[in-house]
């Protein structure tokens, strides 16, 4: 009896596996060839160069901000971090959000799969000296963060019932009004549109997809859709059911996830103390000559920025509308505020899980030429597993700790999860923004959002990834011609506000 | 000379005992009550997006609804024993926030009530009355 179950399960099992990848290999065939338009768009070269415009145009904003703005975010840290701290917030104002909770829900956004399974892809293509880059385009970004939070606190809708919806569409349609500027009702119906797409892409597919990829790379190849349609369904209930007990614990638990994740990533480091040196050499001298990774030196830079960009989101507007629903009196505060999460998502967390990668030597070199070796497409570095992606990392921290594996299973859900809560937020206000608030129409909006959880998870990396990039990125293209226009609205705010606190009107509270 | 007792209400049986026994002992000795409730609340914990939209209004309604539901009738219970009743409704840590009601009122003493919880909990996270014991800058009557 026993025995003829066991075979009948397992015949089962073998017919199923089967059946399934024909759903997954379908899905992954039908998006490829849907999206790949609008891909190419957005990673089109500079003619004549191998340099993505894209990729351009947002380290040029971020550094247009931090020369405008005279270094903010070297000026300003100290002072984010006694505004996080409390320390200026009045205590007649407890109860409402503080400075952390903004803080720390704008980061629960973008602290995920791009600080894991992204910095892993720009370090398999680019090589260590993607992480040079990748710092410089944290510390870069921060400037953009600063004005984009400050912008969409200023601009935000309050209604009567004292909630707020705030972020980039808002500030385009107001902010331009009051400057007398054309066209920013045109930005911000594009900007909206882009943003539920970025929802549905970086915010979501690729969640999905790197955490099917993570899972099954510890328990074994199986059907994405199988992964998929469990997220889907827990997704659907919280946002959909209002389940909020789930988001709450995943609110908590993400943050000690974050931080076992960095303490063991400092461990390693620290164990390795002896491959600190070569590492940091590798990242310098990676980012300025050709190591043989793909590309070249360019290549290098373009993923570094391409990754940090997706990993910390400066500049893209996602950051604007979670800042946007904090109550405070001064829109700089949050801008302040904001301007720590490029810094503790990409130059802190990203910074870690590159190191461990190249400590631990997956990246396979030529011991005659000191060159990265290439896999046989000439796509990627080798590695020592063969892995990519959030793979790559798992195997990095596994050298060191093998039980990492398991843990690192539960952040990558975790991130996943709550990345997902957090861009079925920022969707939704777009989606809200273009077709007006009511129960149904954001019902279907969320509907969408679990579905494209379920093909997030079937697809393959490649034109997941490509798309979660190129949404995002198209939301960066509209939002930073906005913060072109809006930037002295932003320098007067600043103004204002640091003379008040040098001149002692803005004071700390005891 | 009056003075002011401030006595830590939660609306529990045992912050009804703490207030009647107060309410005795402001009746011997000619002082006023200043009823404290506070609002359990940390700037530290984490919050997702939707329930930061919405803070500001549901802050609202909890005061509201502390107000009228808590704060209202034990006011009149205080009055109509005859002794001056103000009350104060704050968010933030309970026993911190106490200790700094009593330190900002000039309060001569604090009154609350006791859970009487033994359990692991309490034993684990403490208990506001226990802390309150050991941190409060005046006297503190614990009532059972």
């Amino acid at each position: 009896m026993k025995t003829r179950i066991t075979a009948a399960t397992l015949a089962a099992l073998a017919a199923g596996p089967a059946a399934a990848q024909g759903i997954d290999e379908t899905v992954n065939q039908i998006f490829a060839n849907s999206t790949g338009w609008f891909v190419s768009l957005i990673f089109s070269n500079f003619p004549g160069t191998t340099f993505p415009w894209i990729v351009g145009w947002l380290v040029v904003a971020a550094t247009v901000f931090t020369l405008y703005f005279g270094f903010i975010q070297v000026r300003a840290f100290g002072h984010a971090l006694a505004l996080v701290r409390g320390d200026y917030s009045d205590p007649n104002d407890a109860g409402e959000v503080s400075h952390f909770q903004a803080l720390t829900t704008a980061l629960s956004g973008t602290v995920g799969l791009g600080n894991i399974a992204g910095v892993a892809v720009a370090i398999g293509i680019g090589g260590p000296g993607a992480t040079f880059w990748m710092i410089l385009a944290g510390l870069l970004g921060m400037a953009s963060k600063f004005t984009e939070c400050t912008l969409g606190v200023k601009y935000r809708n309050e209604y009567a019932d004292g909630t707020v919806s705030g972020g980039p569409m808002y500030y385009m349609v107001k902010g331009f009004a009051e400057r007398g500027l054309p066209g920013g009702k045109i930005l911000a119906v594009l900007f909206a549109i882009f943003c539920i797409l970025g929802s549905f892409g970086g915010g979501n597919m690729f969640q999905a997809n790197q955490a099917h990829a993570q899972i099954s790379n510890v328990v074994g190849a199986y059907p994405g859709w199988i992964t998929g349609v469990v997220m889907a369904i827990i997704v659907f209930l919280v946002i959909v059911g209002g389940l909020k007990s789930i988001a709450r614990v995943t609110e908590k638990v993400v943050p000690f996830m974050a931080a076992i994740y960095v303490g063991t990533a400092l461990i390693i480091i620290v164990m390795n103390y002896d491959m600190i040196g070569t590492a940091f050499s590798q990242i310098f001298v990676g980012a300025f000559t050709n190591d043989g990774v793909v590309g070249g030196m360019i290549g290098a830079l373009i993923q570094g920025f391409r990754r940090a960009a997706f990993s910390n989101e400066a500049g893209v507007g996602s950051a604007a509308i979670a800042h946007s629903a904090v109550r405070t009196k001064e829109p700089a505060t949050e801008g302040f505020v904001s301007l720590l999460e490029p810094f503790i998502d990409t130059v802190v967390i990203c910074t870690m899980t590159a190191l461990v990668i190249i400590i631990t030597s997956q990246l396979i070199s030529d011991p005659a030429t000191g060159l990265f070796v290439l896999n046989e497409a000439g796509t990627q570095i080798q590695t020592v597993t063969g892995n990519s992606g959030v793979a790559l990392t798992s195997d990095a921290f596994s050298s060191a700790f093998g039980w990492f594996r398991y843990i690192l299973v539960v952040a990558v859900v975790l991130f996943a999860f709550s990345t997902m809560i957090s861009w079925s937020y920022y969707g939704l206000k777009a989606w809200t923004f273009l077709f007006g608030e009511g129960q149904t129409k954001e019902l279907v909006f969320k509907v969408i959002f679990c579905l494209f959880v379920v093909i997030g998870a079937s697809a393959g990396l490649d034109p997941v990834i490509d798309f979660s990039d190129a949404a995002i990125f198209a939301m960066a293209v509209v939002n930073i011609i906005a913060l072109y226009l809006l930037m002295p609205i932003v320098k007067a705010e600043m103004n204002s506000y640091l003379a008040r606190l040098k001149s002692g009107q803005i004071r700390k509270y005891d | 000379m009056s003075r002011k007792i401030v006595v830590g209400f939660d609306g529990s049986d045992a912050s009804v005992r703490a207030l009647d026994f107060a309410i005795t002992r402001a009746q011997a000795q000619g002082d006023n009550i200043l009823i404290a409730h506070v609002l359990e609340w940390s700037p530290y914990s984490f919050l997702t997006a939707a329930e930061v939209e919405e803070r500001h209004r549901r802050r609202k309604e909890e005061l509201q609804r502390a107000e009228v539901a808590i704060l209202t009738p034990m006011v009149k219970r205080v009055e109509d024993a005859g002794i001056p009743c103000a009350t104060t409704l704050r968010y933030g840590h309970i026993a911190e926030t106490l200790c700094r009601i009593a330190k900002d009122e000039g309060a001569a003493m604090i009154f609350i009530g006791r859970m009487g919880d033994s359990g692991f909990a309490s034993r684990i996270f403490g208990s506001v009355a226990a802390t309150l014991a050991q941190v409060a800058p005046v006297p503190v009557v614990i009532v059972p």
